[in-house]
């Protein structure tokens, strides 16, 4: 079963559940950090890394000498990713390319090949008994979310596969969370919290998954969180107080379980919670 | 006329709640919320809408099944893995790149506009805002912030305002490198955490390669000193200016509870250092450093 941790709002707590129920866990898990623009779960799992390898995606590389500057490629492209300068020359803009190879179908001169761009890693490793993989985008590069593709690449159907989402309700997200089980969306119960549950929800219902919230620091701000999902009858699976221990732990890279044991517990209970109701 | 634009690298930082203040600090500003898949900015700012425009772009495939002889040359082009194979096209997976629709032997394939959500121009006491809304699981974010901070920029000219005050997104990915591409400066607010540090160095490296020069500030710096010292050092590899601290303050998130920023709320500890932050960010803007 694999579970997402998402949420609308960024910094509501996704990563610190994350690495949590991933080290309540007595089965074997696995993590898997698609927030690829600032992966953090590394910074609190520690793990030995094993393998690390580049992720390339494709980009158009043009043979000049075979191209007749017939300006199809440029046409064919709905990025504005490649453009042809009348006899003269062909601009490739790496950063504006989607991968969908177009260019490459439709040059009747097949003067366009496809090329390999580095645009991040990927990163494997074990701590405790966790297996960890995280991917890294590299800086300057736009698009997200095919570097998610390639991390959600190594998730094994064999284990229970906790995935740290990125935030937001846009591409990242939704590329993260579609293929899920199950996903927990981390909020926090104030106005800001709640305005962007209420998108998350939205998001996530367009997709047809079972998902539940979990409110993290739930008594700071209002209890407008726990009305609205009262109200759309939503479960909550789990509730953390807060706690400026845990958020001293969590500034140093530790955990919340080490910090407060009894958490441990209700982590695993929310688990059961889900693995018995939430697949369908 | 200057642009500055608010990032974080992570999220929940307080970008949001320090905009908001900044707006009844500044004189003669735009507000713009680049933050589109969750803006927030208009939940501590009264508002009242003047103007809402549909947002398009790009297009999205959808398969005439009148037409479609099932012959699978869309399935084998699709880089994507939209098309499931009874030749329908999930919305969700189709990154609208039309090759499906060039190709396509029947001319089966409609390859219609994409609305990907709306932008609103708003009256607030503060000044004119610029705010929008992705559409629930849209594309074209980036597009989208581009859109808000050129109709800021426009109205900001128009009216002869000083500053551009533009709340961006967290992350370092396309909608980030919209917000702050052209800006004068950017503010980079961080929490004094290993993550914090982490994602800090990532942002910073992204405004220095777009060439924009910034400013740090590090919110709720009680929490961790020591971690404060250690961010404060390492942003100086990246020539950010320190613009002050701010401590952790429980009158912000009542101040979020009441609908207002938290300058208009309290005069407590963090309003004070807020106040702080935005004379060292104001000095900054008047003496913006060349070639950095």
């Amino acid at each position: 079963m694999n579970i997402a941790v998402a949420s609308g709002k960024g910094g509501t707590g996704k990563t610190t559940v994350s690495v949590n129920l991933a080290m309540s866990l007595k089965s074997p898990v696995q993590l898997i950090d698609c927030d690829v623009e600032e992966p953090n779960t590394h910074i609190f799992m520690k793990p030995d890394i094993t393998e690390k390898k580049d992720a390339t995606r494709i980009v158009p590389k043009v043979n000049i000498d075979a191209c007749d500057f017939c300006g199809a490629c440029g046409e064919i492209c709905e990025f504005n990713a490649i453009a042809v300068l009348k006899n003269a020359s062909v601009l490739v803009f790496p950063e504006m390319c989607h991968g969908c190879k177009g260019c490459i179908m439709v040059c009747p001169k097949n003067a366009i090949s496809e090329k390999n761009k580095v645009f991040g890693k990927i990163e494997k490793g074990i701590a405790w008994n966790v297996e960890c993989v995280h991917g890294t985008l590299n800086v300057g590069e736009a698009m997200s979310p095919p570097l998610i593709e390639k991390v959600q690449k190594e998730i094994k159907n064999d284990l229970i596969t906790i995935i740290d989402a990125p935030p937001g309700t846009s591409c990242p997200m939704i590329t993260t969370v579609r293929r899920a089980d199950y996903i927990i969306l981390v909020t926090e119960p104030t106005p800001f919290g709640l305005n962007d549950l209420i998108l998350a929800v939205e998001t996530v219902k367009t997709l047809d998954k079972p998902f539940g919230i979990l409110i993290n620091r739930s008594d700071i701000g209002d209890n407008k969180v726990q009305e609205y999902a009262l109200k759309m009858n939503i479960p909550i699976l789990m509730e953390i107080p807060y706690d400026r221990e845990i958020a001293v732990a969590y500034s140093k890279g530790n955990l919340m379980i080490d910090v407060v044991p009894e958490l441990k517990i209700k982590f695993q209970k929310m688990y059961k919670q889900i693995s018995e109701k939430g697949a369908k | 006329m200057k642009s500055l634009t608010i990032i974080s690298g992570k999220g929940g930082t307080g970008k949001t709640s320090i905009v908001a203040s900044f707006a009844s600090l500044f004189d003669n500003i735009v507000l713009a919320d680049a933050d589109v898949d969750a803006a927030d900015l208009h939940l501590v700012i009264p508002y009242e809408t003047k103007k809402t425009v549909e947002f398009f772009a790009g297009h999205k495939a959808i398969i005439n099944e009148e037409i479609c002889t099932n012959c699978g040359d869309c399935l084998e082009r699709c880089q994507y893995e939209a098309i499931s194979s009874n030749f329908t096209i999930d919305p969700v997976a189709c990154e609208g790149c039309g090759v499906c629709v060039h190709f396509c032997p029947s001319n089966a394939i409609d390859f219609p506009e994409r609305k990907c959500g709306e932008w609103f121009v708003s009256d607030t006491s503060f000044g004119p805002m610029v705010h929008a809304k992705l559409g629930i699981a849209e594309e074209n974010s980036g597009l989208l912030v581009s859109t808000v901070r050129k109709e800021a920029k426009e109205i900001a000219e128009k009216e002869n305002r000083d500053l551009v005050l533009t709340d961006g997104p967290p992350g370092i990915g396309c909608p980030v490198i919209a917000s702050i591409t052209g800006s004068t400066a950017v503010l980079i607010i961080t929490e004094p955490t290993l993550s914090g540090m982490h994602d800090l160095k990532r942002v910073a490296e992204l405004a220095s390669f777009l060439k924009v020069p910034g400013m740090i500030c590090v919110n709720k710096f009680d929490l961790n000193p020591d971690m404060t010292e250690k961010i404060i050092e390492a942003s100086k590899q990246y020539k950010l200016t320190d613009v002050g601290k701010i401590p952790y303050d429980p009158s912000v998130i009542q101040a979020m509870v009441e609908g207002l920023s938290s300058i208009n709320y309290s005069k407590g500890p963090a309003s004070l250092a807020i106040e702080a932050v935005w004379k060292n960010v104001k000095n900054f803007l008047n003496n913006i450093p060349k070639g950095v």
